[in-house]
């Protein structure tokens, strides 16, 4: 099976404004339980390629707390997807699954990136790709490799190819910055010496939508990631801010105070045909569309304090959803619709709650005191967020169950906020 | 022959007067332009005096510094007002403050203000940016109340974005808990 990599170049030269090559450094901070060992066998001839293709696998299934990586003694002759495998071999190297692969340098300069994956437990092959690339793809390439090994192991779609959009501020600058899930690759979207918050991605992948300050109040704009042009979405009288894509990517839900107050409107991406969704007295505020698209969850201050609500997009009335504590904000409903992450205050401490919406237990999953902003990757299984550690902020990434979590902050200085993490990129 | 020559002369008088004014500004040693047959008055054309004219401007912005808004330490230098936690209320302390503006914008229909609401850093982003509209919405509110005209007023809100004060303590957080009027050419 042959990928077609030209589109993947396209991506990499997609963004405007400065090339601060700025990099997210991970720290993995809890470990998981129960990983499943894995042999990733560098791959013949693969230091043809930089950074090394293993490396990139090893580190993005290590990420994701569900594996270890071994340490592998060197194996001559280096096996390969070619080769045959000697399973009790790899179980007496404590294996429970083998990766195995090559490199090769094609005549027209391109590359070639075989591998095989094998279940050693069961002694079986789990299928193998071979991709043909150009030299810079070879990130690209582990991240897809570690897709495929983690889906095969797992079950669930990895989340190894895709980006995260957040918020940098250094001193008195601040930049919008997307990078590789891994960190790796931070590029700037928008730099402004006012504050820019709510960065949320279309559900193609092509744009963001996000508030800036650079008009000494809040404005939204829509982004366009390819050729870095942008419109206004909302600038209304008054405040214009929390951006919603709705699953289909026609509406935007925002907040307006155009009417008085704080309320949801919902509008085209290009600011026409605006029309009034909520109707309180009260703040309504942080809409998010659950991704079947048939309710708009919400914050609302209506019944005294914060609590998160939610609007049947067919019509009627919203109801709550929250009721324990006195300050429960910034829903986010998991891609499979079942689980509702949201920002709950215990005692002064902000930390991450999950609401189980078929049963409606929760629980909190983090133990810290300044947790904003949380975002589940798109196959559901982690949940960034922004934190605040040392007096710096960071973001925080935890598995759904708050049994794993990594901690990224900027290599280079200054606090990383208002995390969200983009789509599956088909 | 003499009255002819008189009526020549006072025409010619005359026609020096015309000129005269037309050419003269406010030039305070005019003096008043007596035609031949001396006197003034004198002149059978009918003598014109010319005043000085001293322009006085009552648009307000070039008027007394009491009325300007840009002059500091004056009462309209004053542009904030600061709040308790979870509160929009304008205490009684800044209620001087506020009418000394609602006047000035009554007076000066023509002035523009900008509101920004600020809260201190605790909490969502977003639900900050909504009560920080709540602040400078309840300005806006008074300021209108008291005589201003809606349409000179934009209330907008900074959430916790723009603090005052950097630190993370009651001190820092209660300098951010506020409102702050801003006048054309400061927004």
């Amino acid at each position: 099976m042959r990928f077609r990599w030209v589109w993947l170049l396209g991506l990499a030269c997609l963004l405007s404004a400065s090339l601060a090559r700025a990099q997210l450094s991970i720290e993995i901070t809890g470990g998981g339980e129960q990983r499943t060992p894995i042999a990733v066998v560098p791959f013949a001839g693969e230091s043809a390629l930089s950074p090394s293709i293993t490396s990139i696998v090893r580190a993005d299934l290590e990420r994701s707390g569900l594996f270890r990586g071994l340490e592998l003694p060197p194996i001559v002759p280096t096996p390969t997807e070619a080769s045959t495998i000697n399973y009790p071999e790899w179980r007496s190297r404590l294996a429970d699954a083998l990766v195995v692969g090559s490199v090769a340098t094609r005549a027209d300069g391109r590359f070639e990136v075989r591998f095989r994956l094998f279940d050693v437990v069961k002694q079986t092959p789990l299928g193998g790709i071979a991709y043909t690339l150009s030299k810079d793809q070879a990130r690209a390439t582990a991240h897809r490799i570690a897709d495929f090994v983690y889906e095969k192991l797992t079950g669930n779609r990895g989340v190894f190819s895709t980006r995260i959009a957040y918020v940098v501020k250094r001193g008195n600058r601040y930049e919008l910055q997307i990078a590789d899930a891994d960190g790796a690759g931070a590029e700037t979207a928008l730099a402004s010496f006012e504050p820019i918050i709510s960065p949320a991605w279309s559900p193609d992948g092509r744009r963001l939508a996000y508030v800036s300050f650079e008009n000494k109040k809040p404005v939204v704009y829509v982004h366009s990631l390819i050729d870095g042009k942008r419109q206004v979405a909302a600038n209304f009288r008054g405040s214009n801010s929390a951006p919603a894509w709705s699953p289909d990517g026609r509406t935007l839900a925002v907040t307006l105070s155009r009417e008085g107050g704080s309320q949801i409107f919902l509008m085209n991406p290009d600011g026409s045909n605006v029309r009034r969704l909520t109707s309180s007295p009260a703040i309504d505020t942080e809409p998010r569309y659950s991704p079947d698209g048939r309710w708009l969850y919400f914050t609302s201050d209506r019944g005294g304090t914060p609590q998160i609500y939610r609007v049947p997009m067919s019509g009627g009335d919203p109801q709550r959803v929250t009721f324990e504590g006195s300050y429960n904000v910034s829903p986010r409903i998991s891609p499979d619709g079942n689980k509702l992450a949201y920002i709950t205050r215990n005692s002064g401490r902000f930390q991450v709650a999950l609401l189980d919406l078929t049963n409606q237990q929760t629980q909190v999953i983090t133990d810290s005191e300044r947790d904003e902003s949380p975002s589940f990757a798109p196959n559901g299984q982690m949940i960034l967020l922004a934190t605040v550690l040392g007096g710096r902020g960071v973001l925080s990434a935890v598995s759904s169950d708050g049994r794993f979590k990594q901690r990224l902050s900027a290599a280079t200085g200054g606090d990383v906020r208002e995390p969200a993490w983009g789509p599956f990129i088909e | 022959m003499r009255a002819n020559l008189i009526s020549l002369l006072a025409s010619m008088a005359a026609a020096a007067l015309m000129a005269g004014c037309a050419s003269t500004g406010s030039d305070d040693t005019a003096a008043p332009v007596s035609g031949p047959g001396g006197g003034p008055g004198g002149a059978r054309g009918g003598a014109v005096t010319t005043q000085p004219v001293k322009p006085v401007d009552v648009t307000g912005a070039k008027g007394s510094p009491e009325a300007d808004p840009r002059v500091k330490q004056g009462p309209l230098s004053q542009r904030s007002i600061y709040y308790d936690l979870d509160k929009f209320d304008i205490k009684d302390e800044y209620r001087g403050m506020v009418e000394a503006h609602a006047k000035y914008l009554r007076e000066n229909p023509a002035s523009r203000m900008l509101i920004q609401g600020n809260t201190d850093e605790r909490g969502s982003r977003e639900y900050n940016v909504g009560l920080g509209q709540r602040r400078a919405d309840g300005v806006k509110r008074m300021l209108v109340l008291l005589g201003a005209r809606e349409g000179q007023i934009e209330s907008v809100s900074l959430g916790e974005e723009k603090p005052q004060a950097d630190g993370h303590n009651e001190d820092a957080w209660a300098k951010n808990r506020r409102s702050d009027m801003l006048y054309s050419g400061e927004f």
